[in-house]
């Protein structure tokens, strides 16, 4: 039994536990991002994108609670109406793909540990409420704007599209505008 | 021009979702090394602290864009097939305003999310349940204002040069100058705001913007292929098709072709607007030849699996052109029609006694009837009841699938 927990431990804390390791340096970053973003337009002639995928995973399970609601709904119909399954989309293994990596970057550099990033003046759970709430915000207006920081910003801004770089403008603008008044959550 | 890659008919589908989860598994594993798993990292760019998200941000755009224009320039990858997202100005911008109320209120985008949750941040899996849930509610509301949200502002796929009508190259370098502009703002921010040490930076960094101008000012000097030169690099096989009769629809087939339900057929007239005036096939829209470029977006638009374009001039001379126009822009399900104007009417307009033959077709692309007025589509023979022609002909319609470039992440 020692030894089981033994064995358990030991696989948790290699996979959790290793020295933390510092971020890349920024234009590294932006290097290696532009080099990914790069290689998805030049083999698949699509960008990178994150809420597309989330949306078709929570219109999957729309469909699987409601699917006559669905098939009233233009909207939602488009993905999931009568036969079509939203989860047939390329964005979807993309997600996937990205929670993996992320994962796996995280192990590389210790950085595996369960915490709350926050301000010190808020406490974890005021800091899980705004997270939500924020993450609300981004959902609505991610859908409303067709595409989210990588779907639109960074995919659309590559090749020069009108739309995406005015509305990057607008995400900065509107972050920027709000950022004094909810100061005290992050200083 | 073999790229972007064909995936769809090249490999299976749960290959192609594989290359797509590599893509995200890069994507995901860039993202968290750069520092986007953690909130205060990035929500530290909007009190100037830390300014992260803009250097990945612009440092990863101008990477891709330099990469991209010249890979087009070089005729490597085939724009036309790549997704630009269409541009839709008002919703766009209202939505941008609500992501950014978002981001700094929840700390993430959607895509930090992510791998913010996986790496086992708790606000990260509280962000992801939230985006979640706004996704849930727009999907419920978009009905209040779903004409709103289609139309207004909507331009469809247009870039920044294309706006301004400069060369993309001009727009490439400015942008990157732009960038490097901020990236020096930034660093100056930085040290005012966050307290760093500048003399720390790494000397590589200003190697690499010297590098990135040189990509920039390339694509000024590579340019954008023309039409003509993105024809000449597939003239080979296209030429043959041409040469062997492949793409020259019979009357007969457009007729049915028209009348058949499970296709749409867009017929492009290509002549002068006076002769289109003086007859022309019910449906079909003029667009003289030299005008064939500007209905690029348009027709680009409108492709679909079943959808099928076919080109008519008097004879085939000028039909033949746009065909060519159209196949260097890689538009698909492109034909032409056999003999043009003057073989239809000399198919379907011999009961017509006003429509008189002066000539007989030469082949130079004239018309050779005369018409006793202008009368358009309002002759017997522009529009031919299906029923009634029975017409041997060879199919030659074979529907090409056209790839998948549908949602660009948006899907």
């Amino acid at each position: 039994m020692t030894t089981l927990n033994q064995t358990q431990k030991n696989w948790r804390s290699r996979l959790f536990d290793r020295p933390t390791r510092p971020y890349i340096h920024p234009y590294l970053g932006g290097l290696l991002l532009g080099l990914v973003l790069f290689a998805a337009f030049f083999i698949t002639g699509n960008g990178l994108g994150a809420s597309g995928g989330l949306n078709r995973i929570i219109v999957f399970f729309e469909d699987l609670i409601a699917p006559a609601h669905i098939d009233r709904v233009p909207y939602l119909l488009k993905m999931a109406g009568g036969a079509l399954n939203p989860l047939d989309d390329w964005v979807v293994p993309l997600v996937f793909g990205t929670i993996a990596g992320g994962f796996l970057s995280g192990w590389f550099g210790g950085r595996l540990k369960v915490e709350t990033n926050r301000g010190p003046h808020i406490s974890k759970r005021t800091r899980w409420l705004m997270a939500f709430i924020g993450g609300a915000f981004m959902g609505y207006g991610a859908r409303m704007a067709r595409g989210c920081t990588s779907g639109q910003a960074l995919s659309g801004g590559a090749v020069l599209s009108l739309g995406s770089w005015a509305f990057m403008f607008a995400v900065f603008a509107g972050a920027y505008a709000l950022a004094y008044f909810v100061r005290r959550l992050w200083n | 021009m073999p790229f972007p890659l064909s995936l769809e008919t090249l490999v299976s589908k749960p290959m192609m979702f594989l290359i797509f989860g590599l893509i995200g598994f890069a994507f995901g594993f860039v993202l968290e090394s750069a520092g986007f798993g953690n909130s205060k990292k990035l929500a530290a760019q909007f009190y100037f602290k830390d300014m992260t998200v803009l250097k990945v941000m612009f440092g990863a755009i101008i990477t891709a864009m330099v990469l991209l224009f010249i890979t087009i320039g070089l005729g490597i990858l085939d724009f036309s097939l790549v997704w630009v997202n269409p541009t839709y100005l008002a919703s766009g911008i209202v939505g941008g305003l609500i992501m950014g109320v978002g981001f700094i209120i929840g700390g993430f985008c959607p895509g930090t999310s992510l791998v913010a949750m996986a790496t086992r941040k708790i606000d990260g899996l509280f962000f992801v349940f939230g985006v979640l849930f706004g996704i849930f509610v727009f999907g419920e509301t978009v009905e209040y204002f779903y004409d709103w949200w289609n139309t207004a502002g909507y331009m469809g796929r247009v870039t920044i040069p294309e706006w301004l009508g400069v060369p993309v190259g001009a727009v490439v370098v400015a942008v990157v100058l732009m960038a490097l502009f901020m990236f020096w703002g930034a660093e100056q921010l930085e040290r005012i705001f966050g307290g760093r040490d500048l003399s720390k930076e790494p000397r590589w960094r200003r190697y690499a913007a010297v590098g990135i101008v040189t990509f920039a000012v390339s694509v000024m000097i590579i340019g954008t292929p023309t039409t003509e030169e993105k024809y000449e690099r597939i003239a080979s096989v296209k030429d043959a098709a041409l040469a062997n009769r492949e793409v020259q629809i019979n009357p007969g087939e457009l007729l049915d072709s028209v009348a058949n339900d499970t296709l749409r057929v867009v017929m492009l007239d290509v002549r002068s607007e006076a002769e289109y005036n003086q007859f022309h096939i019910t449906g079909a829209e003029n667009v003289p030849l030299a005008q064939i470029r500007s209905i690029l977006p348009e027709v680009q638009a409108q492709q679909a699996i079943n959808t099928v374009f076919v080109l008519m001039s008097n004879d085939e001379e000028a039909a033949t052109e746009a065909w060519k126009a159209l196949q260097a822009e890689s538009v698909t399900n492109v034909y032409i029609l056999e003999g043009g104007i003057n073989q239809w009417i000399g198919t379907f307009g011999q009961e017509e006694s006003d429509i008189v033959q002066v000539a007989s077709p030469s082949g130079n692309d004239s018309l050779c009837f005369s018409f006793p007025a202008a009368l358009g589509d309002r002759y017997d023979a522009a529009d031919p009841s299906p029923h009634e022609w029975t017409l041997d002909y060879t199919p030659k319609v074979k529907l090409e699938v056209k790839r998948d470039k549908s949602s660009g992440g948006c899907g």
